[in-house]
């Protein structure tokens, strides 16, 4: 990679994870406590919203988001011809 | 013997037999196979080994309780939310970016980023992290014991003690990591079968975090009619701050800890430590989803139970009463104080009983009506969970102690085999100093657990981070920001813990309401505004490391990254 693509490349990464970081921080501490009040005056399939957040979506949520940036990441190194399978150096 | 002792004995005995198989088969010769297995580990095996090391025994035996019982539900969440979405953090700040610098322990990267001092504070503060975390896993092995194969506490830890001594030091971080994916499975099984059976028979729906939705609507009713607040509200004011604090703090705290954030340079390559976060969250999610239903479910059953009259008649009621886990008010045999015939759990004056956190998990099979041989697999479930936690952080220990301190201090120049002894022996030692402790806790041992969260937050989460996205963040900042991080945040422990647990602390009033447990949250942000000032006004890092910090933000092979690995930079 020369000095531009490794620029792009980087940035990339950092606009993924401003994105993800931000819905991270939406989900727990906003619709899992800030606005939980709000929310529960929503009912879904008999759970209030703002305790079904806190309870058991923000989790799910974690878990997509961390899926997400897996898949974007691996898109993003292909997309660089990077594919990077083989085992990494370890040293002490 | 009663029939559910017997059957706890044979999963115990089967199960540590697995264990004592499985680290004889991948026992190791060579300090990578000791600190981090290789790096050779697939993706899925350890993310389990990953989720199986940070599920204590807390999350296993008393999560369920806690949420239910002394959190009444919604405020309980803070712990669902931070033990998992401090995940997030891990997969996309840190772990990818630590395991292309390759080190062997997180006061490796921390004294080859910045310099010996930062290494010798990072050493401290993993060691004291990691060793009030052990005390807690070593005693929830006693308990266990104890409860269910009525053997004494203490015979019980030692039994633990002999179990991880064994694969521990065989085997190291190899021996550790296949033992754990065992016990991942062991837990997971055991957690989710009493879970489903239960959703089953309240709802018809086998998927437990679909049916607790459910009962929610007669939960809710049953806990106004027996004078509990209502399970499901949201929090406002200053309890609405401090359980924000306490999430914040749980989330960084975990993405702070040694013992979790070692695991990830046990992956085979960066993309594998990416994946190996996503499935460490996958299979912690599987527990974590279910740990409320367990709660709603359970206190729903309980709290019917005290509505009808019937609790006192519950088999369930009996087992643990004579347990000594379901109490009167005063500690003493449960009476009906009352008078009105019947044993009342209720939320105001009329409760008659104290039931123990852990009931909640540990009675759910009897309380669903299972048999006697799924009561059993939940005691190996326990220990799986305790033992799995306790191998973890005595890695980190005996690490930190090999690695850091005698390798890279005390003598540079030996050589594999010295090293793998060295390592070994202070395996040894952490074991038997964790047994010891876990026999004879320390009084405030409980408070310091559940504070080891503030602690790893205010001290390693912003100078690691720091550390990988900034390349001008300079040593002097780093370990004042840790210093003054963990020094504030203890500080503020000792201000405001109460009095009677131990001579040290002052049981001062919080200040602005402030939650001792919360604080790590600001101790964090304290270090990440001194580290930011100090860099201002010290040495910049060399040029050279400078391009090395940059050199670990990008895919593939790296010339100046082997360099540093062989040693030449």
């Amino acid at each position: 990679m020369d000095e531009a693509a490794r620029r792009a490349y980087w940035r990339s990464n950092l606009r993924l994870m401003a994105v993800l970081l931000a819905i991270w921080a939406l989900v727990s501490f906003g619709a899992g406590i800030f606005f939980a009040d709000l929310l529960n005056n929503i009912e879904l399939g008999g759970f209030p919203l703002g305790f079904w957040f806190a309870n058991q979506g923000s989790i799910l949520v974690f878990l997509a988001l961390i899926a997400v940036y897996v898949w974007r990441m691996d898109k993003l190194d292909k997309s660089y011809g990077i594919e990077e399978d083989d085992a990494e150096v370890h040293h002490s | 013997m009663s029939e559910i002792q017997a059957w706890t004995l044979v999963f115990v005995v089967l199960t540590f037999g697995v264990y004592i198989y499985v680290a004889y088969a991948s026992r190791v010769s060579d300090t990578a196979g000791f600190y981090v297995a290789g790096g050779g580990i697939p993706a899925p095996a350890n993310g389990a080994a990953i989720a199986a090391d940070w599920m204590s025994a807390a999350s296993f035996i008393s999560m369920a309780g806690l949420i239910a019982l002394t959190y009444n539900g919604y405020s309980g969440s803070a712990f669902l939310m931070g033990w998992t979405g401090g995940y997030v953090l891990l997969a996309m700040l840190l772990a990818p970016y630590l395991r292309k610098f390759g080190k062997f322990t997180v006061p490796d990267f921390v004294g080859d980023r910045y310099n010996e001092t930062a290494r010798l504070i990072a050493v401290v503060c993993a060691i004291v992290v990691s060793l009030t975390y052990v005390v807690g896993q070593m005693a929830g092995v006693g308990v266990v014991f104890s409860r269910f194969l009525a053997v004494d506490t203490s015979v019980g830890v030692m039994i633990g003690m002999a179990i991880v001594f064994f694969y521990a030091v065989l085997g190291g971080m190899k021996g550790i990591t296949w033992t754990q994916v065992c016990q991942y499975s062991v837990l997971i099984v055991a957690y989710l079968i009493p879970a489903v059976a239960i959703s089953t028979q309240l709802t018809d729906i086998p998927l437990p975090q679909i049916g607790f939705g459910q009962i929610l609507g007669e939960l809710e009713a049953l806990q106004s009619e027996l004078g509990f607040g209502d399970y499901t509200s949201a929090l406002t004011g200053s309890s609405q701050l401090n359980m924000f604090l306490l999430t914040a703090t749980l989330m960084f705290g975990t993405a702070g800890l040694p013992h979790v954030i070692v695991r990830f340079y046990t992956a085979k390559s960066v993309r594998a430590a990416r994946y190996s976060a996503l499935w460490a969250l996958f299979f912690i999610a599987l527990l974590y989803t279910t740990a409320p239903t367990v709660a709603a479910f359970s206190k729903f059953n309980i709290l019917q139970d005290s509505s009808a009259g019937t609790l006192a008649d519950q088999k369930w009621f009996d087992t643990w009463t004579n347990a000594g886990l379901v109490t009167g008010l005063d500690g003493g045999a449960v009476t009906d104080v009352n008078n009105n015939g019947a044993i009342d759990f209720a939320g105001d004056g009329a409760n008659e009983v104290l039931i123990n956190n852990d009931i909640l998990v540990l009675a759910s099979p009897e309380i669903a009506g299972l048999p006697a041989p799924i009561v059993g697999l939940v005691a190996a479930g326990a220990l799986a969970a305790a033992l799995s936690t306790a191998s973890g952080l005595l890695l980190v220990i005996s690490s930190s102690v090999a690695n850091d301190v005698y390798h890279k201090r005390i003598n540079p120049m030996a050589d594999e085999k010295k090293q793998l002894v060295v390592a070994r022996i202070s395996m040894a030692v952490a074991v038997l100093v964790a047994g010891w402790l876990g026999i004879n806790p320390p009084g405030f041992a409980g408070q310091v657990v559940a504070l080891a969260f503030g602690l790893a937050a205010a001290s390693f989460f912003p100078i690691l981070v720091l550390g990988i996205f900034w390349k001008k963040c300079t040593a002097a900042a780093a370990a004042s920001g840790m210093a003054v991080g963990i020094g504030i945040t203890m500080a503020y422990f000792i201000w405001t813990l109460p009095s009677e647990s131990a001579p040290i602390f002052l049981g001062n009033d919080p200040i602005f309401d402030i939650a001792p447990t919360g604080f790590g949250a600001i101790g964090m942000a304290v270090n990440f505004i001194v580290v930011i000032v100090v860099s201002q006004f010290t040495k910049k890092p060399s040029p050279v490391m400078q391009a090395l910090v940059e050199e670990v933000r990008y895919p593939g092979r790296s010339e100046l990254v082997a360099k540093h690995a062989e040693g030449e930079i």
